[in-house]
């Protein structure tokens, strides 16, 4: 096969990489090891979200201690609770073990992280691939709709649902939360799997496929949704990390989860302002391993838009 | 008319030893390898070959226009007037730009500025380097205009791109070359990106420039007709090499390269009588990660000797000034007609078709509806893509369909295979009437083949996947190892290896990919196919592949086509009945060859003017008439005949009636009530 | 464009209409009764008596159809309605509290904007250097760091290095510009990282997009020099996606504001907006909602007009 040399600068992805370039690695090596040579940032946030995910899963071995240990010997208020070989990244104002309240808090994170983002994408996926493929009334008709729903910021969203939909905790898991996190990101998700299905059915295959008499059903599953899963998986990707951002704020403002369960932003909620010089561990370990989740699923979404689909708008 | 240019010896730019290498992922690509030619003052080069031969990469390596990131430029020296370009500080370069030496690109769409208005991108380079004042520049802008043909210049150097026609947009940018009145015009493509028409006055336009100001133009093609009919001098490139160089007149008497012999006989012609079988070059051009040793053509040479892994010298082939860089050059010079298989010399017919109707279309209308606006409302509007259209195709037959783009052709197809709903009008397909309703039936029946080998398999699914379907959904074998076993006879009919079937349509060329879509469409056994433009996205040496696949396979299996295309000479080879329409109607349809020998629409005339065919003496000779203006907008098209408006021998009466298709001679009818009056 | 902006201006109203509809019928799919929870607050015990003699002095037992006339036709007088807490006017509520969170939107949009644009246009032009990676590395902390955690931050910050907070009784912008400044910074640049990261992502990609394009190489094949290649021709294109973005993520900013008046303990609408719902305040709430949308698609009205102005393709539709 020649290779075309002429236009080496002639389309740029994100990173102002040469999406031409890009493609011809793409197509030639696309095995996983590949992914690991050709997107070391995107590696790295995969490891950082198995460490998380592993942290999480095995908690109650990975933790020092049990996280709802109240010690007021250690607190703050004591004068005690810094970073020490007893409690490695500091007790909070109740003496409880920061690194295994974060430990802990791994678990809400991912799984309501996780979750909001499946349950949001997925629906707006398929939102966005039957109005595309609809066409028509129906397809003006849900873009009026995703565009009425765009009108509210994230949050706001998510706090109206919270206000409304009573709470529900189904093995330790906020339904409540997870609802009101997945609801803002149906429109945005719809909104881009409905163009990305809209430039398909353009395509010349799609064209091929119904001359060759396949029925809609076919031509939807067999040849629609696999092209459209490439951003798929990046968007659920990217929301992720969205989603982790906004349980920690819902939290955070006391509208996420309660007492009990763990939660990053609520180790960061009604932090007495004195803790701000006395005790700083408290504040700054919970927000950066929000901070570090989040982070991570970004570089894994950046590669993997890179990697899959350069020319994605996100 | 070409004037003898060697009576200006004055040599304006002298390339030496030119090598550019690009840094890619992938390795090392060495685009353009020891390259040495010159230009004269006011002489018309043109460079030609397929894609990725380095044409394009060495004029954009003499403009200094490559990113330095990835690319090495080198030469011996690269002599402008005088000044060494390979050494030039990059500001005194900036001088010479857009000064001294211009370029336009291929498409016109996107190498305009979209915000900026036409007159504020033409007044730049006169601002720049002649010093002109905001007002100076602005007035020569409106002469500039006015120089390349653009009516109402005052009113269109206020106006913005988008509200210019593809032509315009390059007449446009040729005006944006020449403000400065450089000594240089390279010209990569100029003319691809447009219909044919249009291309012609385009080109027609280069070349009375060329002429009148005395500028030396670099015309990059891969169309040989166009060299023939424009070019004082050709360079002929293959895989990053000079493979031939000369003067017009002796590459086309006496080529003396297998590729440049290859290339003119694997092109449809419509000055000579029609061959049976397009002369193909097999196989496809070398990867340039990693070129062949030696000569880099001899995988695919016909006369290939062991001696040809050394790279074979430069040395002069019919005059000095022609020279080739072939180990066997006398021979390919003795025996060019027969290198790629005996050339018929008798007129050839094409094999006989059935009586049968197959396909019967009567009065077939496809209009789109869009929304106009007016103010503040909007009213519906209909685009006339095919108005009443009529024809039928028998058994076995090839009806090719001809015209330039808006004429309806593509829409018509799309409206046999009802893959758009046709407004009005019959379809019958075997003497069943088709509709809505009855269309699943008849599917297997009419397949369909389209233009572009890149969206038109699905990246997702292998090759066998893609074969394996039909025959899935359709029942044709029970069990997967006959569907398999069918799969690798399908592989093999359209000549592909049976292994194919593993690979990702990524993995293939444009050419394979066009077989693997032909392969496809044969699944379902058809009696009929619509090739919907098969081959203007191939480069030239895999078009004939394709022609004479099709054609094999037409005797083979006794399959009609529906031919959509727009370039005459492949239409005219490989129809039994040609129609040639013009935004949506039918202006002429002949029989064999009636249309090219004997063409009564003007249209018709007008196409086939336009088209130059690889001889220069002819195309010197040629008397032409150029058609002036732009396809009308399919929105507000013409009243009467849609012709009149560009028609040269339209009168008044022709906007007022819609002419029928009349018989003027057996098997061959008209629509112009001018021809009838005759 | 006159025309343009006017069917622009003439789609605002059906939508707007839609946000009041939706917002109404939402609010009041809430479940608890405010009433209730309030007079217990008051008085303890209550009986279901008191409870409906309670909601039907504040209207809520009227039938649903005039409860959304009673909206419909307050909304374009101004008319959102009492609080269910205070039992004042919401407009007056809100008016008491809304300059302090307008001022802190605005200071952020400047602050980010400001930053934001040489940042992501040197991050373009010297792609690829330690410049452009340090820029891209700030800008992904921008959309991972929560701006909340981000103003705790800055506060431990400024109580380590200053001693003290800055004034909670927020002096006035025109009583004292200075202070009033220094107190809305902190805030301002907690809730303007992630907006200024966004736009200088946005506008680095953009930039180098533009600069890929076969324009820019017509104009360099013009021979004009390089500063005006990329400022004129690469430039002009490339705010045009950003300008987009600018206004799309507002939207971000003003959910920002919520936690971020939280942090900073500053008396504005997104303070109040949790506060109403912590009561259940239908009308606070639907009040508050309400303006929210209505600023976020009056805002999209302006950059949609402002994108008309930059680009000729929609000034001049063929």
């Amino acid at each position: 096969m020649s290779v075309s040399a002429q236009s080496a600068d002639s389309s740029l992805s994100e990173d102002g990489n040469n999406v031409d370039q890009l493609k011809a690695e793409q197509t030639s090596k696309r095995s996983a090891l590949d992914f690991v040579k050709q997107q070391p940032l995107g590696t790295m946030g995969l490891l950082i979200i198995v460490i998380l995910f592993l942290a999480a899963v095995f908690a109650p071995h990975v933790a020092p201690v049990d996280p709802e240990t109240v010690d007021f010997m250690s607190s703050p208020a004591m004068g005690g609770g810094a970073p020490s070989a007893a409690h490695l990244l500091g007790a909070d104002a109740f003496g409880r073990d920061i690194l295994s309240r974060l430990i802990y808090g791994s678990r809400t994170a991912l799984s309501i992280g996780f979750f909001s983002a499946f349950i949001g994408c997925s629906i707006g996926a398929i939102i966005g691939i039957i109005s595309a493929f609809a066409g028509g009334r129906v397809d003006i008709l849900v873009q009026r709709g995703i565009d009425l729903m765009l009108s509210f910021p994230i949050i706001i969203l998510a706090i109206l649902v919270i206000a409304i939909v009573p709470k529900n905790v189904i093995f330790g898991i906020d339904i409540n939360v997870i609802i009101a996190i997945s609801i803002p990101f149906i429109p945005k998700v719809a909104r881009v799997i409905r163009s990305a299905a809209l430039s398909i059915v353009t395509l010349a295959y799609i064209d091929a496929a119904r001359a060759a008499g396949y029925s809609g059903k076919r031509v939807v599953f067999r040849h629609i949704l696999p092209n459209v899963t490439a951003p798929y998986l990046i968007l659920i990707t990217a929301y992720i990390g969205q989603a982790i951002l906004l349980e920690a704020s819902l939290s955070f403002l006391g509208l996420g989860v309660v007492e009990p369960t763990p939660s990053w932003g609520l180790m960061l909620s009604g932090v007495n302002s004195d803790y701000y010089i006395t005790a700083p561990w408290m504040i700054i370990f919970p927000g950066l391993a929000v901070t570090l989740a989040v982070f991570a699923f970004n570089l894994l979404g950046d590669s993997l838009r890179d990697w899959l689909d350069p020319k994605l708008k996100l | 008319m070409n004037k003898d240019k060697s009576s200006n010896p004055e040599v304006l730019l002298d390339v030496e030893d030119l090598e550019v290498e690009f840094s890619t992922g992938a390795g090392i690509v060495r685009a353009v390898d020891k390259t040495s030619f010159k230009v004269h003052k006011g002489e018309f080069l043109s460079i030609v070959g397929e894609s990725g031969c380095g044409k394009s990469v060495t004029a954009l390596s003499i403009m200094r226009l490559l990113p330095k990131k990835t690319a090495t430029v080198k030469a011996k020296k690269i002599l402008f007037d005088g000044l060494d370009l390979s050494t030039l500080p990059e500001a005194e370069m900036r001088t010479l730009r857009g000064r001294h030496m211009s370029m336009i690109f291929q498409e016109p769409m996107t190498s305009l500025n979209p915000v900026l208005t036409i007159g504020d991108q033409l007044t730049e380079p006169l601002i720049t380097h002649l010093n002109m004042s905001q007002k100076e520049a602005d007035i020569r802008a409106i002469e500039l205009l006015s120089m390349v043909g653009i009516p109402d210049p005052e009113r269109r150097i206020t106006q913005y791109p988008h509200q210019f026609s593809g032509g315009m947009r390059q007449r446009a940018m040729i005006a944006i070359g020449l403000a400065c009145e450089p000594k240089l015009i390279i010209a990569d493509e100029p003319t691809t990106a447009l219909d044919v028409t249009i291309q012609a006055q385009i080109l027609e336009l280069l070349k009375d420039i060329s002429e009148r100001l005395g500028i030396a133009v670099i015309l990059i093609t891969h169309n040989l007709g166009v060299v023939a009919a424009y070019a004082d001098k050709v360079n002929v490139m293959y895989a990053a090499r000079i493979i031939e160089r000369g003067t017009s007149s002796n590459i086309f008497a006496t080529p003396s390269h297998p590729y440049t012999v290859g290339l003119m006989r694997s092109v449809p012609r419509l000055d000579k009588p029609r061959v049976g079988r397009l002369a193909t070059i097999e196989g496809m051009p070398p990867n340039l990660l990693a070129p062949p040793v030696g000569c880099r053509f001899r995988e695919r040479c016909p006369i290939a000797e062991p001696r040809s892994e050394e790279t074979p010298p430069t040395i002069a082939a019919s005059n000095p000034a022609h020279t080739v860089s072939c180990w066997k050059s006398d021979e390919v010079n003795a025996n060019a007609a027969t290198l790629y298989g005996a050339e018929t010399a008798t007129e050839t017919e094409k094999a006989a078709h059935g009586d049968k109707v197959l396909l019967k279309v009567e009065g077939l209308k496809q209009y789109f509806k869009i929304s106009l606006r007016e103010g503040l409302k909007s009213h519906e509007v209909d685009i006339r893509a095919v108005d009443d259209m009529s024809f039928n195709v028998r058994e076995g037959e090839t009806v090719g369909l001809v015209g330039e783009s808006g004429c309806g052709k593509t829409s018509a197809g799309r409206a046999i295979l009802h893959l758009n709903t046709p407004t009005g009008g019959q379809i019958e397909f075997d003497g069943n009437l088709l509709n809505g309703g009855n269309i699943a039936a008849v599917r297997r029946d009419m397949q369909v083949i389209f233009q572009d080998p890149f969206s038109s398999l699905n990246p997702r699914m292998k090759v066998g996947q893609i074969l394996e379907e039909p025959l899935k959904v359709h029942k044709l074998r029970e069990g997967k190892e006959a569907r398999l076993d069918r799969v690798a006879e399908l592989l093999t009919q359209v000549g592909l290896y049976p292994y194919f079937a593993d690979r990702y349509p990524h993995e293939l060329s444009g050419g394979q990919r066009q077989r693997v879509g032909i392969a496809r469409a044969l699944a379902l056994e058809p009696r009929m196919i619509i090739c919907d433009e098969p081959v203007s996205a191939l480069d030239v040496s895999v078009q004939a592949q394709i022609i004479n696949l099709l054609e094999d396979l037409q005797n083979d299996l006794g399959l009609a086509y529906v031919f959509i295309a727009h370039d005459l000479a492949v239409v005219r080879h490989i129809s039994h009945r040609v129609i040639v329409m013009y935004l949506g109607k039918v202006m002429e349809v002949g029989e064999g060859d009636s249309l090219y020998e004997n063409p009564q629409h003007p249209y018709t005339r007008a196409l086939l003017d336009a088209a130059p065919v690889p001889d220069p003496e002819i195309e010197q000779n040629r008397q032409r008439t150029i058609l002036e203006g732009d396809i009308p907008s399919p929105l507000n098209p013409p009243a009467g005949c849609v012709f009149s408006t560009r028609c040269p021998i339209a009168t008044n009466e022709c906007s007022n009636l819609i002419p029928p298709l009349d018989e003027f001679a057996p098997g061959h009818t008209v629509a112009c009530i001018q021809i009838e009056a005759n | 464009m006159l025309r343009y902006t006017a069917k622009r201006l003439l789609l605002v109203i059906p939508t707007l209409t839609a946000v009041a509809m939706l917002v109404f019928f939402l609010v009041r799919v809430v479940p608890g009764d405010p009433v209730e929870v309030k007079l217990m607050g008051e008085f303890g015990d209550v009986t279901p008596e008191q409870v409906l003699k309670e909601r039907t002095r504040l209207g809520l037992e009227d039938p649903l159809p005039i409860q959304f006339m009673n909206f419909m036709v307050g909304l374009p007088q101004g008319d959102l309605g009492i609080s269910l807490v205070t039992e004042r006017s919401v407009m007056e509520e809100i008016g008491g509290r809304i300059w302090i969170s307008i001022e802190l939107a605005f200071f952020a949009t400047i602050l980010s904007v400001i930053i934001a644009f040489p940042l992501g246009t040197l991050a373009a032009l010297y792609r690829g250097t330690w410049f452009d990676y340090l820029i891209r590395m700030i800008t992904i902390g921008g959309l991972a760091v929560p701006s909340f955690w981000f103003g705790m931050l800055l506060i431990m910050l400024l109580l380590a290095v200053v001693g003290k907070l800055p004034s909670l009784d927020t002096a006035g912008l025109f009583e004292d510009p200075l202070e009033n400044l220094y107190t809305l910074l902190w805030p301002a640049i907690s809730v303007g990282y992630r907006y200024s990261a966004v736009i200088a992502r946005m506008l680095r990609s953009s930039i180098l997009e533009v600069l890929a394009e076969d324009y820019i190489r017509t104009a360099r094949a013009k021979g004009l020099y390089e500063r005006v290649v990329i400022v004129k021709h690469g430039m002009r294109n490339a705010l045009l996606p950003t300008v987009t973005v600018v206004g799309l993520e507002f939207a971000f900013l003003i959910g920002g504001l919520v936690v971020t008046e939280q942090v900073f303990n500053i008396n504005g609408i997104g303070k109040m907006f949790v506060e109403a719902v912590q009561f259940n305040d239908l009308t606070m709430l639907q009040g508050l909602v309400l303006l929210v949308a209505t600023s976020f698609v009056l805002i999209n009205l302006a950059v949609d007009i402002l994108y008309a102005t930059l680009d000729p393709r929609i000034r001049y539709q063929t």
